[in-house]
């Protein structure tokens, strides 16, 4: 497996989700000054110095409930609240969205393409703050540097490694079903119509050649597909038309966002099991996480500004519907961590910090991780 | 080996590499495997090299025969012929992600034969028959080698997405390829001994819907049957005459 996926599904993921806050923003007319600063805050925290330095180092993929717990911190990193079955829906949506953009991507390397597409929309979202833009612009070029010159086979890989971590979720988004881009079973719609990618030619010729390598004859064959040739490539570029549609905002204001649970059955059952089975990376993961905590500057409500909270469905009645009704086996078990700003509590999370420092896995470090989310959760 | 610690776990099904130490930036992984030469298992790994191990009739002493260094991209796939080869052919072809396709003659010690390399696409899948190497690519495309001069002697547009698999039926010739695109074709291969010439026809095309096809395999030697997996598909489908 690829050890260069993380910092794509990361932004990625991060892109959708400030897409739907963007939407739901708007949709419950959160004033424009605090929507603003909510979307900056989030963006700031995502594109922070050092998590993109730590992003960016060659790894694997986090677990699932480990980039869960991720996002539960970003989407709180501002003066807006969610709760939990708004932050289950909100990251339902964000990953069935960008397991559409990867199945979909023509070539493995229009992956990149998504990502510039996210981030080109992540520097409108923030084009009057020109310290947020500087930042932004570091990760892009980054990604050039890195990205651009791997190979399609290695772009195939971190396309492989993503589609593993997105296999078996099935959930049905209701934009996408209206769309007929996902059918009631939750499978998306592959098209056999349409442009090929760049570098592929349309399917049908057969070309025979004789020994000497000269051309001695051609035939055709026919299928159900309807394919054309593609008009031009994308841009790989900072600045650039990427041409490829998928990874830009489908949603606006009259559009709400739904989900359908669908019902159990046995592949949600062998994900449950996945979730609890002991993760030999917890220490790593938790290491990261508590660095990401110690460093950030968390935004209490001060004064007169005071916090709100974001609701994902359209009423109240129907958030506490869906908490109520949400199939166990979909549950993310997030760790819930508090974080606070006081300057005692800070000195205990680098004392942790130091702590998981030690180099040696010991054989029941799984129970030493499990202590530390303990001792984080009664902070 | 010199440039990586392998850790080899043998059983009486097949081979395992597992990678040890640190990955760093680039992923180690094992892909691609054929017995070879009535004796032999070849493993490609991502760092180019093809491990060739030794498979005692009888007992589990595997040993690594040779460690074949020509390949400088991640190895993709690697097969044996499975007809008749003519003289000077080989009976053994690599593939990786540059496209370079790599053919052998195998024994005690393996001798490099010939290399084609490659155009820009990678080559993710190979079978070779009669001396002739089919070799799918990421950009749709199946071609057809000369084994003994390294000829191209076809080129099909063959799929709109990236081939996954290729497999060979060798009692008929028949080729079976599955891709991105969801759809399954079945080709018939045809080498005539005496003008030389070579021939692939389209016999059959299936469409497995809203799939992105991983596997296709040939479920009988003369190729009447085949099987398919797919991406997010917990179910093998099997493929008949009606």
């Amino acid at each position: 497996m690829s050890a260069r996926t993380l910092p794509l599904l990361f932004l990625n993921l991060g892109g959708e989700m400030l897409y739907i806050l963007d939407q739901r923003l708007r949709a419950q007319s959160i004033p424009g000054e605090k929507a603003r600063k909510v979307m900056n805050d989030i963006i700031t925290t995502m594109f922070n110095k050092k998590f993109m330095e730590e992003l960016f180092k060659p790894q694997d993929l986090y677990s699932k409930k480990a980039l869960r717990t991720v996002y539960d911190r970003l989407a709180h990193a501002s003066i807006m609240r969610l709760n939990q079955a708004s932050m289950d829906k909100l990251y339902d949506l964000m990953t069935m969205a960008f397991k559409y953009q990867v199945l979909l991507c023509p070539r493995p390397r229009d992956i990149l393409l998504v990502t510039f597409n996210h981030l080109d929309a992540i520097k409108d979202f923030i084009s009057d703050a020109p310290g947020i833009l500087n930042q932004v612009d570091e990760t892009f070029r980054r990604l050039i540097e890195i990205y651009n010159c791997l190979s399609d086979g290695e772009f195939q890989l971190i396309r492989q490694t993503l589609l593993i971590f997105f296999q078996d979720m099935h959930i049905r988004v209701s934009i996408f079903l209206k769309d007929k881009v996902q059918n009631s079973n939750g499978r998306f719609v592959l098209p056999i119509s349409g442009p090929v990618p760049w570098g592929t030619e349309v399917p049908g010729l057969i070309r025979i050649f004789n020994h000497k390598g000269v051309e001695v004859k051609r035939a055709e064959f026919t299928t159900a597909g309807n394919y054309v040739t593609p008009q031009r490539e994308g841009s790989f570029e900072l600045y650039g038309d990427r041409v490829l549609k998928l990874g830009t905002n489908m949603y606006s204001v009259t559009r709400p966002v739904e989900t359908h649970m669908s019902g159990s059955s046995k592949n949600l059952a062998s994900q449950a099991k996945e979730n609890m089975a002991p993760n030999p990376l917890a220490k790593e993961e938790l290491n990261f996480l508590a660095r990401l905590l110690g460093g950030l500057d968390i935004q209490k409500p001060a004064g007169g500004e005071t916090g709100f909270r974001l609701n994902l469905f359209t009423t109240d009645e129907e958030e506490e519907h869906a908490a109520q009704t949400r199939p166990e086996e979909l549950s993310y078990k997030v760790i819930n961590i508090e974080a606070t700003q006081e300057p005692g509590r800070r000195a205990e999370l680098s004392r942790i910090l130091g702590e998981l420092e030690v180099a040696e896995p010991r054989p029941d470090s799984a129970e030493k991780g499990e202590d530390l989310l303990a001792l984080m959760d009664g902070l | 080996l010199p440039s990586r610690v392998l850790l080899v776990l043998t059983s009486q099904r097949g081979v395992q590499v597992r990678p040890g130490g640190d990955p760093g930036a680039h992923s180690v992984f094992a892909r691609g495997i054929s017995a070879a030469g009535g004796r032999f298992i070849c493993v490609g790994t991502s760092f180019g090299a093809v491990l060739v191990f030794d498979i005692p009739p009888k007992g589990t002493n595997v040993t690594l025969s040779e460690v074949l260094e020509q390949h400088r991209d991640p190895v993709t796939d690697i097969a044996a012929e499975q007809g008749q080869a003519p003289d000077g052919a080989g009976d053994l072809v690599t593939a990786d992600d540059s496209g370079t396709l790599c053919l052998w003659s195998t024994g005690e010690e393996f001798t490099l034969l010939g290399k084609i390399p490659g155009s820009g696409s990678t080559c993710s899948s190979v079978t070779l028959w009669n001396g002739i190497v089919a070799a799918g690519y990421g950009n749709g495309q199946i071609r057809l080698w000369e084994a003994g001069s390294g000829r191209i002697r076809a080129q099909v547009n063959a799929h709109a997405r990236w081939i996954y698999a290729l497999d060979l039926a060798p009692l008929t010739g028949k080729l079976l390829s599955g891709a991105e695109d969801s759809f399954v074709h079945v080709w018939k291969l045809s080498r005539n001994p005496d003008t030389d010439d070579i021939e692939i026809q389209h016999c059959h095309a299936e469409c497995v819907t809203d799939t992105q096809v991983c596997g296709a395999r040939f479920c009988d030697p003369a190729g009447d049957t085949f099987a398919v997996t797919g991406y997010d598909l917990s179910e093998i489908l099997c493929y008949g005459p009606a």
